[in-house]
C-alpha cells in the first residue's frame, strides 16, 4: 500500500479502513524522523478530526482517504504554519491555501507540514530556523531544497505523497537528490493563494510522489482556475490520466548542449547515460538544440527573486502577525524584530533584493534582468517548435553533505543552474529518478511548452515503464545515528 | 567598488529594508555580496537593446472579480496571531519621539 492505486485497490475491496493506512504511515513517521526530520509539525488532533469528517464523505472522491505532507509555506487552517522561520513560529494561519481547500475536498488527509529552508530560500533545506532536514539514502547529506521536507519524507515511504513550491527548482533538485519524482507545473496552472510569497512571479505549487499516476492524480485536484489568485490562469483542465501508457514513439527531445556541458559531474553524466538508452528503445528522436541565454539565467534569477522577496518580505513587521521584538520607537521595533526574527539567508537575499531595486541601481540590475528574462523565455519558445520536449540532469552534483556549501551562497546558487531557466521562462519540468551512483540517487529533469502537462507526464511515464524505481526504499539507518 | 564604499552602502541599504545586522554580518554580507553582484555584471555583456521588460510570463492583465459582498475571516481570527492588541486595533510602538 505504498502508492496511491495500492491503496485505493485495498479501499475498494473494503481491505483496509482508512485509520489502519493512517497508522501505517505515522508509524512511518515515527521510526524515521529521529534520523531524517522531514517534519515541522505533525498535528495528531487534526488528524484525527480529518478521519472522523472523512467518515461523512463519499468514498469514490479522488484522494479519498489519501494521507498528504505539506510543505510548512503553504497555509493549513488550524494547522501551524512556519515557513521554517523563527518570525513565523507561532502562526496559526485563519484559513486554508485553495490547494488545501482542493485536497481535503477530494478526501485527502493532511499528515504534516514539511520542513524548507526558511521561507523557501535555499537548496539544501539547511536554511531553516528548526534544524536542517537529512537526505533518507545517507543522513549526513542534505536533501536538496528548498523543499527538502516533502521530498525526504516520501522518499523514506513516510508518505506516498506530498506538495512543495518551486521558485528555482526547489520541488525538482529534492525530488532529484532523495530519488522521488517532483513536478513544477506552468506558472499558473495551480493556485497560490495561501502559499506565503517568496517571488511572485516564478512560485509555483506542485507535488511529489513515487510514480507519475501518483503525480498525475495530485495535479488533476489542485489545477484550475482560483479568483483569489490574480496570476492563476482561466486555462482549461484536461484529463491528466488521458495520455499515459500511449506511445512517444517518433518524438523529438532536445538536447540542449549548454545544459549538458560544464559543470556537470562525471557521476551524475555516467547515471544519466543510461537513460540515452531508454530513449533509443522508446523510439525518440534526440534532437541537438541550443538556448544561448541560460548561461545568464542563474543572474537573472538571483536578481528577479531577490527584489520580488525584498518586498513580499516587508509584511513581517512585528504588527500583524509574528515574533516581535520590543524597542523604545517603531522604525527600533521593526529593525530588531526582523533583524532577529529572520535567518541569514533571508536577510541576505532582501539586502540583495532591496539594492536591486534601489536607485540608481535598478535599471543594471532589475531592469536588465527582466529583458534576459525574456529573452530566455523566447529561446525556449523557439525551441518547443523544434522539440516536444527538452532533456537535462536535474541537478549537476550528487547530493552533497550537510555544511558543504552553507558558507559559500554562491556555490549553493550554482546547485540551481539545471532547474532555475524553467521557473524564468514559466514552463512545466518533471524531475524522474534516473539511478543511482554509489547509493546517491541521480535525477533527470524533463521540461515541455506552457500547459502541456499532459504531454509531458506521458513522456514521464513512458520512461517510467523503462526505469520504475518506485519500489527502492533506502533503508532505516542504525539506531543513535541521529 | 571600494571595500568601505560598498559597507556603507550595505548598512545604507539595510536601514531602507529595516533589518539590523550586527557588526559580524556586516562584515561577513558585504563580502558576500560584493562577489555575488560582481556574478550578476556578466549580464552587462549582454545587448539587450531592442529586447522588452518582461516582469511576468502569463499573458494575463486585468483581472477582475464581480465585487460581491462574501463572508470574511472574524474579528477574532484576525487578531490571534497579532502581538500586541488593544480594543480593535494592533498596538505598536510610539511613533513620535517624546518632547
Amino acid at each position: 500500500m505504498r502508492n496511491l492505486k495500492e491503496i485505493k485497490d485495498l479501499y475498494n475491496k473494503n481491505e483496509l479502513k482508512v485509520r489502519e493506512l493512517i497508522d501505517f504511515y505515522l508509524k512511518k513517521i515515527e521510526e524515521w524522523e529521529p534520523f531524517i526530520h522531514a517534519f515541522l509539525t505533525v498535528p495528531y488532533e487534526e488528524i484525527e478530526k480529518q478521519i472522523n469528517e472523512l467518515e461523512k464523505k463519499p468514498k469514490d472522491l479522488p484522494l479519498y482517504g489519501i494521507p498528504i505532507a505539506i510543505k510548512d509555506n503553504i497555509l493549513t487552517k488550524n494547522i501551524r504554519t512556519t515557513c521554517a522561520s523563527k518570525i513565523l513560529e507561532n502562526f496559526i494561519p485563519p484559513y486554508d491555501a485553495t490547494i488545501i481547500r482542493r485536497l481535503k475536498d477530494n478526501g485527502a488527509i493532511i499528515i504534516g507540514k514539511t520542513n524548507l529552508d526558511e521561507f523557501a530560500m535555499g537548496s539544501s533545506t539547511e536554511n531553516s530556523a528548526f534544524g536542517p532536514t537529512k537526505n533518507p539514502w545517507d543522513i549526513e547529506r542534505v536533501p536538496g531544497g528548498s523543499s527538502g521536507g516533502s521530498a525526504a519524507c516520501v522518499s523514506a515511504g513516510e508518505i506516498p505523497v506530498s506538495i512543495g513550491s518551486d521558485t528555482g527548482g526547489s520541488i525538482r533538485l529534492p525530488a532529484s537528490f532523495t530519488g522521488v519524482i517532483g513536478l513544477k507545473p506552468t506558472y499558473g496552472l495551480v493556485s497560490r493563494y495561501g502559499l506565503v510569497a517568496f517571488a511572485s512571479s516564478l512560485d509555483q505549487i506542485g507535488p511529489f510522489g513515487r510514480r507519475v499516476e501518483d503525480v498525475a492524480s495530485i495535479l488533476q485536484v489542485i489545477a484550475g482556475h482560483d479568483p483569489m489568485d490574480s496570476t492563476s490562469s482561466p486555462y482549461e483542465i484536461p484529463d491528466y490520466f488521458e495520455n499515459l501508457g500511449k506511445s512517444v514513439k517518433g518524438w523529438k527531445v532536445g538536447f540542449p548542449e549548454e545544459l549538458w556541458q560544464k559543470g556537470v559531474s562525471e557521476e551524475v553524466l555516467k547515471v544519466l547515460d543510461r537513460s540515452f538508452d531508454v530513449f533509443k528503445d522508446l523510439g525518440v528522436e534526440i534532437v541537438k538544440i541550443s538556448l544561448p541565454s541560460v548561461e545568464y539565467a542563474l543572474s537573472v534569477y538571483y536578481i528577479i527573486a531577490t527584489s520580488e522577496a525584498s518586498s513580499n518580505l516587508a509584511r513581517y513587521d512585528g504588527v500583524k502577525y509574528g515574533y516581535r521584538e520590543e524597542a523604545e520607537d517603531l522604525i527600533s521595533m521593526y529593525k530588531n524584530t526582523r533583524g532577529h526574527g529572520f535567518g541569514s539567508e533571508v536577510k541576505r537575499r532582501i539586502i540583495l533584493g532591496t539594492y536591486a531595486l534601489s536607485a540608481g541601481y535598478y535599471d543594471a540590475y532589475y531592469l536588465k534582468a527582466t529583458k534576459v528574462r525574456n529573452l530566455i523565455r523566447r529561446e525556449f519558445e523557439e525551441a518547443f517548435k523544434k522539440v516536444d520536449i527538452i532533456v537535462s540532469p536535474t541537478s549537476p552534483i550528487l547530493p552533497f553533505k550537510l555544511g558543504e556549501k552553507i558558507s559559500d551562497p554562491l556555490q549553493m546558487y550554482l546547485t540551481d543552474i539545471m532547474t532555475i531557466p524553467v521557473n524564468l521562462a514559466g514552463i512545466p519540468a518533471i524531475s524522474m529518478p534516473a539511478g543511482f551512483y554509489n547509493n546517491l540517487p541521480v535525477g533527470i529533469q524533463f521540461m515541455s511548452t506552457f500547459f502541456s502537462e499532459n504531454r509531458l507526464l506521458q513522456f514521464a511515464y513512458a520512461y517510467q515503464e523503462m526505469m520504475d524505481f518506485s519500489d527502492k526504499y533506502p533503508s532505516l539507518p542504525q539506531k543513535e545515528r541521529a | 567598488m571600494e571595500k568601505q564604499d560598498f559597507k556603507n552602502q550595505l548598512k545604507k541599504t539595510a536601514h531602507l529594508a529595516r533589518l539590523y545586522l550586527t557588526p559580524e554580518e556586516e562584515e561577513l554580507f558585504s563580502r558576500q555580496l560584493q562577489s555575488i553582484l560582481d556574478y550578476f555584471n556578466k549580464l552587462q555583456e549582454l545587448d539587450t537593446t531592442n529586447v522588452e521588460s518582461m516582469a511576468h510570463v502569463l499573458p494575463l492583465s486585468n483581472v477582475w472579480r464581480e465585487d460581491e459582498v462574501r463572508k470574511s475571516i472574524s474579528k477574532e481570527e484576525i487578531f490571534m496571531n497579532a502581538p500586541e492588541v488593544e480594543e480593535d486595533g494592533f498596538k505598536i510602538p510610539r511613533i513620535l519621539k517624546r518632547e
